[in-house]
């Protein structure tokens, strides 16, 4: 059973380290091993890294180096922007789409004394800007919003919103966990004044993230300790995550001068279409909306999700469908949930996520499995089977 | 190995059914693991007098974990399957309905019948296992002359579990494995050491997976204010056979039939439920030799080993999950309905429960007493 190969299509839950950013880090497990605040030779050989890759952050997200908060990653982002941002008695918007890292630091806030504005979104499963605006009242501190879902890759109205924001006198975060590396981000065009991503979802590893905070922004940390990170995050650095991160985003930017992500979107589309060209009775969550390059969510009327993950993994195709729980049983998406999804075609939903590393021979041996794996389980359907004999 | 199959593993993260799925690897068969989640033990913690720790054993995290490691350690793919939805409307709610009504029920039979060998079968089929193994104490046997599965109590008697699984039909049946049936428990222990799962010593589960600490009367009441349900009011007068009124309850769901404790009553002799008469709301009391009877009658009947009651047969009645089998005339009494007359009278025959036939060591079916 181990023997099959094995194609890996869900890179927006993790991806897998590059090559070339393994060997930008390996030395800092070793050779380099200094504390970064150290003063001598070693602390500053890290110090330098850790600045080095600060510097490539901050030109991946448009903004200056100092403004460049490194975290442990994308959770940690969002606890600290919303968490630092707000305090008893704010008022927060932010949307029913967010990742749990917004939603459930949200609720917690809210037992501290916050209040909590989640916006519903459409049917393509995008936030409505005016719905931002008039969720404002006069106590509203900080709009949350992401950039890009992470199960249907839509990608929400962050300019209209940093307006909102800034003429509102908000605060504006984004958690742009699942665009980094996808499309380019611009934080000045944006207008937000956090912005937080993660390593491992851009070919850096687990356990390295970071929070843009703009110039000048009082942030209250999360942590408390040395004065790591201009006291806005305590703890010594992870200098090897820091540096492959720094290198994740130097790649990212080459992979936009190359249209790099006009060549992912080609190849999502291929697998989206050639499905559906396939397979009756399916479609594309969020379909009509923009979406970044690599992520296709799409439904397979008469199937459980969960069956049908389980049969592609055990023939070596990884996808995923709704939301890991802490047992590793599949609840529904509470993201397909909020764009209205009819509750079968919830648990009908499998969410293909493409990264770096993925061929096209990949995507066509995606497209055997697929059709022949839908087949074969709505012929175990009764409900479709009864539907076949009454067409 | 000359025919390997494709086998789903029903994992609960114990002992049996680790070493089921080591066995079956082991013999070269194609073996996936699937662990069925079945409730959210953190859903009532803390609710209305429930403990706020997770005690509860079904689905907990650490079982869970346990037996992703043995899936890890023999080397097969596992999954966990989340069939919360359907555990709640098929097992939970008719378990609180059956004590609201004044029936002691038995959930672990009707996780059997609509989850372990439906939902997980289908699910089993859908990703392409033949058929499903539980580390279940039965036997399981397709017999050529009457052209039927039997299903056949253990060589373990002591951890029979035949009486759970009457239900299952022949459809059921002929998927599944029970590859601990000639085992006793001590040898699965010993088979479990030598293929080198941690949890060889791991203590049996006995209480009612989703009850913590088996107290089934918190958790109706947790479980109905969290579904924002009244609790409905049961309380009622405790009588006499005769009819005399000597106290009152709280509510039927408090009782079972046999139980002598906490009925608040002192009278000179030992009083016990006799009956429980749900329409009335009247908890019937009296004395021991009261609760002994010859005769039940069962519903819902599912016939194993034979396909039909044609004439009345001469069998062995088990009537509680802790009965020894008692020697009894089986007659049908209706369209889904029987009669059993048992040679000597029983003690505490109990609504809800339910009665298993045996023919020595075969079982011939079995029903709900009512």
């Amino acid at each position: 059973m181990s023997a099959i190969p094995r194609i890996y299509l869900d890179n927006n839950a993790t991806t897998p380290v590059l090559p070339e950013v393994f060997e930008a880090m390996r030395p800092y497990f070793g050779e380099h091993f200094g504390n970064a605040s150290s003063i001598h030779h070693h602390g500053q050989e890290t110090r330098a890294a850790v600045e080095r890759a600060r510097d490539s952050v901050a030109l991946l997200l448009g903004c200056r180096a100092a403004e460049v908060v490194f975290t442990s990653g994308g959770t940690e982002g969002d606890n600290l922007a919303i968490a630092g941002l707000t305090g008893a008695g704010d008022h927060i918007v932010t949307s029913s789409i967010e990742h749990h890292a917004v939603l459930h630091a949200s609720r917690h806030l809210e037992d501290m004394g916050c209040e909590v504005t989640y916006l519903p979104v459409d049917g393509h499963g995008l936030v409505d800007s005016d719905d931002v605006r008039r969720a404002l009242r006069p106590n509203t501190r900080l709009i949350s919003i992401m950039m890009a879902n992470n199960e249907t890759g839509v990608l929400q109205p962050v300019d209209e919103i940093g307006r909102i924001a800034s003429e509102a006198d908000v605060y504006f975060h984004t958690d742009a966990v699942q665009a980094a590396g996808k499309v380019p981000i611009d934080v000045k065009r944006i207008g937000c004044d956090a912005l937080s991503i993660s390593g491992h979802k851009m070919h850096a590893p687990q356990g390295v993230g970071a929070l843009y905070v703009r110039k000048g922004t009082r942030l209250q940390p999360l942590f408390y300790g040395g004065r790591h990170e201009r006291s806005r995050r305590a703890g010594t650095e992870n200098v090897p995550g820091i540096v492959a991160l720094g290198k994740a985003a130097e790649l990212a930017m080459q992979g936009f001068d190359r249209q790099n992500d006009k060549k992912m979107s080609a190849l999502r589309d291929r697998l989206q279409h050639g499905i559906l060209a396939q397979v009756e009775e399916a479609g594309v969550n969020g379909g009509g909306a923009a979406r970044v390059p690599n992520t296709t969510s799409i439904y397979f009327d008469h199937i459980e999700g969960e069956a049908m993950v389980i049969s592609l993994d055990l023939k070596g195709l990884a996808v995923s469908t709704g939301a890991a729980c802490s047992s590793g049983a599949i609840e529904p998406s509470h993201v397909l949930v909020a764009m209205g999804l009819r509750a079968d075609r919830t648990r009908a939903s499998i969410r293909f996520s493409l990264g770096k590393q993925n061929t096209i021979e990949e995507i066509d041996i995606a497209l055997a499995l697929v059709p022949e794996t839908v087949a074969r389980l709505r012929e175990l359907s009764p409900a479709y089977r009864k539907q076949a004999v009454h067409s | 190995m000359t025919n390997p199959k494709t086998i789903a593993v029903a994992m609960s993260g114990g002992v049996d059914s680790s070493t089921v799925a080591a066995m079956l690897r082991a013999d070269g068969h194609n073996v996936i693991g699937l662990t069925m989640q079945l409730w959210n033990q953190r859903r009532l913690a803390g609710h209305e007098g429930m403990p706020e720790q997770v005690t509860g054993r079904c689905c907990s995290l650490d079982d869970v974990y346990d037996a992703r490691r043995v899936a890890e350690h023999i080397g097969i793919p596992y999954y966990v399957v989340n069939h919360e939805e359907r555990f709640e409307r098929d097992v939970v709610r008719p378990f609180v309905a059956e004590y609201l009504s004044g029936r002691t029920p038995i959930p672990c039979s009707l996780c059997n019948n609509h989850l372990k060998f439906d939902q997980l079968l289908v699910v089993a089929q859908q990703i392409g296992a033949d058929c499903v193994a539980t580390g279940h104490y039965a036997r399981v046997e397709y017999d050529d002359t009457r052209a039927r599965w039997l299903l056949r109590r253990p060589a373990d008697r002591s951890k029979d579990q035949t009486y759970f699984l009457f239900g299952l039909t022949q459809e059921q049946l002929s998927r599944t494995l029970f590859p601990l049936g000639g085992m006793t428990k001590p040898e699965v222990r010993e088979l479990a050491r030598k293929q080198g799962l941690a949890l060889a010593e791991k203590p049996d589960s006995q209480e009612i997976c989703f009850v913590p600490g088996g107290d089934y009367k918190r958790f109706i009441d947790a479980y109905l204010a969290e579904s924002g349900e009244a609790l409905p009011d049961t309380a009622g007068e405790l009588v006499t056979a005769s009819g005399e009124v000597v106290g009152e309850h709280s509510g039927i769901h408090n009782f079972t039939v046999g139980q002598r404790k906490g009925l608040g009553v002192a009278t000179g002799s030992p009083l016990y439920v006799i009956q429980i008469n749900g329409a009335d709301k009247q908890v019937i009391v009296g004395s021991d030799e009261r609760l002994y009877s010859r005769t039940l009658r069962a519903r819902r009947i599912n016939l194993v080993s034979v396909d039909d009651l044609r004439e009345s047969k001469r069998v062995a009645v088990k009537i509680r999950h802790r009965h020894e089998p008692a020697a009894a005339m089986l007659e049908r009494a209706g369209e889904d309905e029987v009669l059993v007359t048992f040679d000597q009278p029983q003690r505490a025959i109990t609504p809800g429960q339910a009665a298993v036939f045996y023919d020595d060591d075969v079982v011939v079916g079995g029903g709900w007493i009512f």
